[in-house]
């Protein structure tokens, strides 16, 4: 069986936050990494391998992105995973998800011998763009069921069982391999690379691969070639200081209550 | 005029808010026109709901052979509904299932997509959305520039307005492929009504965190005082207190309601990107350092199971 992983390089969200020890900024590297909610894809593609340890599986962590973004592959194949794929091409830059989708989806082809594999995993969202699309997107352009937002994955044979919460009901979903899976991050803690693995990872296989490697004409992608296009972005205004108060003896809920009441909420 | 196509949000036999919403965000943009998925013989209800807001058509499609599959059949139905017609855009509720099933119809009607717009105007004969990103760090004006603009519209996104529309109900007949059929929803469990509004959709949303120590009744008993919904933070979820469709957050449902209630939630930057948009922020917690007070327009230092109680108890006699 063969497995392939979608995996996001994202600019780390906290990173502009992020303390040292000594509570000074982090400004080393606050750039990117493997999205934290791709994690939990891996960690469900290389749970599959270890419960179905007398099969023959092998998990292929793909990454689309800029060079750096070879770090996020590496991650995985620290956490576990068999080899890797890195398509990265000046032409990719500014691609939506429409176009992103198109990439990952020849590149997953091309990873399994020309076909879709068994199974694809993707995390619930990329952290940056968050559209929550390209799984179905994967899906549609690979001809395959979806099976997606899974809190719990089960698989037997050919089938994939999964549970999920959706906001009118529990829902349990079936399909039959080869499909796109993916999980939230409901669906277990991803585990941390070992020294073991970190030194493993070095020896496994990774590839590097071009739009011309996969046959896509550059010109479908990139920014000028988006279906969508953002014209204008702005940084919210920060939020002006509220006032802050100190409850003593019940005079917190008197002081919130006559907020609340300037505010015409009660 | 061109159509705007608008998916029906339609929930245990009612029309949801959101579709109002849309329909009113439609008439911006064309000629408004609801399209429902489900049985032949609630259109007329759902008609008579939707044309209230300006909806002049409902394409009604059954869903006897849509239902009980994941979006894929869906998303072919859209897809035969939207060709041949002259469209100026296709809107849908922003939610898990049907930012899928745009993702799908953007590739089959090679069209691009936008999620989440909090607004969506004509512009020069074409359609800007507005969109909150990076955790609600930054505004962004984006535009569709191939095909027919695909939007998916967040909840509260416009005040619905009421216009007369003539609901002419046209039913549409659909073959669903052999193929989209192939993800099945094999046992759903529906999840027991609260009785308070949607999270997602609610003017007011009071919600717990860690500090709560898993009794969420003076949260939920705020939340009722308020006429509220009730929120939690993934600490609180994680802890088996409340299901995750409770969640605010990042992993969890981004809410913008009017006024935001805090309790016993530290603030972190995932649960930040669930609520900071919200119009009022307010917040109890008993550690004066907690990051959550530097969103609030009103904080108060102290323990939530003294002050909420009183609260609650303020509010209530204050309403008489
Ligand atoms: C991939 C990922 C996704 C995540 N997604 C989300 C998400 O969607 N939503 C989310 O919320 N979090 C999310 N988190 C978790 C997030 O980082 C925080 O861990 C979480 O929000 C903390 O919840 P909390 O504020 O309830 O708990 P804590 O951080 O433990 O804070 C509890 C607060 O309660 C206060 N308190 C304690 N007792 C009382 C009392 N009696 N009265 C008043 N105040 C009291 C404390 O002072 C403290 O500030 C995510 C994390 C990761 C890694
Ligand atoms: N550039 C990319 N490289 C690899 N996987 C990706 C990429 N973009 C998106 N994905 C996968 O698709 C999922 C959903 O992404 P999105 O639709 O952007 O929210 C992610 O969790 C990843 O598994």
């Amino acid at each position: 069986m063969n497995i392939v992983v979608c995996v996001k390089y994202v600019p780390d969200a906290t990173g502009d936050r992020r303390f040292e020890g000594d509570n000074t900024v982090d400004r080393v590297d606050v750039d990117g990494l493997l999205s934290e909610l791709d994690e939990y894809a891996v960690e469900q593609a290389l749970q599959i391998k270890e419960k179905r340890a007398d099969e023959e599986i092998e998990v292929t962590a793909l990454t689309v992105g800029p060079e750096k973004a070879v770090d996020a592959v590496r991650k995985a194949l620290q956490m576990g995973a068999d080899k890797a794929v890195h398509v990265v091409d000046d032409a990719i830059a500014g691609s939506d998800a429409i176009g992103t989708s198109l990439v990952l989806a020849e590149a997953i082809k091309k990873a399994n011998g020309g076909t879709a594999p068994d199974l694809v995993v993707c995390g619930l969202a990329s952290t940056d763009a968050g559209m929550s699309v390209v799984p179905a997107m994967l899906a549609e352009r690979l001809g395959l069921p979806q099976v997606t937002l899974a809190a719990v994955v089960e698989s037997q044979g050919n089938q994939v069982r999964i549970k999920r919460d959706t906001d009118t009901a529990t829902e349990v979903i079936g399909g039959t391999m080869p499909l796109v899976l993916s999980v939230t991050d409901q669906s277990g803690e991803a585990r941390y690379p070992s020294f073991k693995g970190i030194m493993a990872a070095k020896k496994k296989p990774l590839e590097t691969w071009s739009l011309g490697d996969l046959g896509i004409d550059a010109g479908q992608l990139g920014l000028s070639s988006a279906w969508t296009a953002v014209e204008e972005t702005a940084a919210r205004p920060p939020r002006t200081a509220g006032e802050i108060v100190k409850d003593e003896d019940g005079s917190g809920a008197k002081a919130l209550a006559d907020f609340l009441a300037s505010k015409k909420f009660i | 005029m061109s159509e705007v196509l608008v998916l029906v949000d339609y929930v245990n036999g009612a029309v949801k808010k959101p579709t109002f919403e849309l329909l009113t965000i439609a008439k911006r943009l064309g000629t408004p026109a609801a399209v429902f998925i489900g049985p032949a013989d609630q259109a007329a209800t759902v008609a008579e709901a939707v044309k209230k807001y300006g909806a002049e058509k409902v394409y009604a499609i059954d869903d006897a052979e849509i239902k009980g599959y994941l979006v894929a059949p869906k998303a072919e139905a859209l897809q035969q509904l939207a060709q041949g017609k002259d469209l100026a855009a296709i809107l849908l509720p922003s939610s898990a299932e049907n930012k899928e099933i745009a993702g799908r119809l953007a590739i089959k009607l090679e069209s691009g997509l936008i999620t989440d717009a909090v607004d969506v105007a004509e512009a020069g004969g074409g359609v800007t959305t507005t969109q909150s990103v990076f955790a609600g760090n930054y505004t962004v004006q984006a535009k569709v520039t191939k095909g027919t603009p695909i939007i998916t519209v967040k909840p509260n996104s416009a005040a619905p307005e009421e216009s007369a529309g003539a609901g002419a109900v046209e039913q549409v007949a659909v073959t669903i492929s052999d193929g989209a059929k192939t993800a099945q929803i094999v046992a759903t469990q529906p999840r027991q009504a609260t009785g308070r509004p949607e999270l997602t959709e609610a003017a007011i949303v009071v919600s717990g965190g860690r500090g709560t120590g898993g009794n969420f009744e003076p949260v939920e008993n705020l939340a009722d005082a308020l006429g509220a919904a009730v929120g939690a933070s993934r600490a609180a979820v994680d802890s088996g207190w409340k299901p995750h469709t409770f969640q605010v957050g990042q992993t969890g449902k981004v809410v913008s309601p009017q006024l935001y209630v805090a309790n016993g939630i530290s603030g972190a930057i995932q649960h930040r990107a669930g609520m900071q948009t919200s119009k009022t922020i307010v917040a109890v917690n008993k550690d004066e350092e907690a990051p959550i007070f530097e969103l609030v327009d009103f904080g108060v230092v102290g323990d939530l199971h003294a002050v909420l109680p009183a609260l609650t108890q303020e509010i209530n006699q204050r309403k008489g």
